[in-house]
């Protein structure tokens, strides 16, 4: 794939993340339906097991990246002068990114490590 | 598409918005965009939560006593309408990009039917919240 004027990575990308994103999400709520964390131990426990821990990495990672190739389509279609352009995603790219090292640290935190 | 149809019904020459109508599809796709906008200023409220639910005992109670707050259930009811409303809709759009339900008919149908399942969840949410 070129990666010039092109935009069908971010599309192909777009629905890849959305369809993980939307797996992962339908997962996390039939596991609360079936067994509800009634505090904090159990919640701890069930994020902390290595596969969830991955996972649920991967769905943040999905999330980011899903989030910033939509809000940049946003700003494409709205905001024109190159300069405010550049500036808005900019900070829409910092928001993200500082996200992402929240969540990894949160993550990291809560592992269960085996 | 009709094309034995000789005289097409005008097309408005007007762009107001309050007169004119759009096909549920434009609604639909409008309502995509905006719920996801939305979602992406909330995620850094959801990431809070997430982190402080999992920072001990008490932070996993604070999280849960929040939730005691019609004001924090009313946010929560339109957080989770703008995630109903982005995932069924993005679902939507995912059959229709593997060719599915292409034709104006059957694309009417389905945003009508994404209007109708939302409906139904969005009732079920806000019954268990009240």
């Amino acid at each position: 794939m070129t990666r010039v004027l092109t935009g069908l990575r971010a599309w192909v990308v777009q629905r890849i993340s959305g369809a993980y994103l939307a797996a992962f999400i339908f997962y996390v709520l039939l596991a609360m339906a079936a067994a509800p964390p009634r505090d904090y131990t159990a919640w701890a426990a069930w994020m902390g097991a290595p596969a969830m821990v991955v996972a649920t990495g991967l769905f943040f990672v999905a999330l980011l990246y899903h989030a910033w190739v939509g809000v940049r389509d946003v700003i494409l279609d709205y905001v024109h002068p190159l300069a405010a352009r550049a500036a808005v995603l900019g900070l829409v790219l910092a928001a993200l990114l500082a996200q992402g090292i929240w969540v990894a640290a949160v993550l990291a935190e809560v592992t269960a490590w085996p | 598409m009709n094309t034995t149809n000789p005289r097409p019904p005008a097309r408005p020459k007007h762009l107001d918005l309050l007169r004119i109508r759009f096909p549920v599809g434009a609604v639909l796709s409008v309502g995509h965009r905006a719920s996801g906008l939305l979602l992406f200023l909330l995620m850094p409220v959801f990431i809070y939560l997430f982190a402080r639910s999992l920072d001990g005992r008490e932070g996993f109670d604070g999280v849960v006593a929040l939730f005691a707050s019609p004001l924090v259930r009313l946010v929560l009811f339109v957080a989770l309408w703008a995630l109903v409303h982005h995932l069924l809709a993005g679902l939507r759009f995912l059959v229709m990009d593997l060719g599915l339900g292409e034709t104006r008919p059957r694309a009417r149908q389905s945003a009508w039917l994404v209007f109708i399942l939302e409906g139904m969840i969005m009732l079920a949410i806000l019954v268990a919240l009240l």
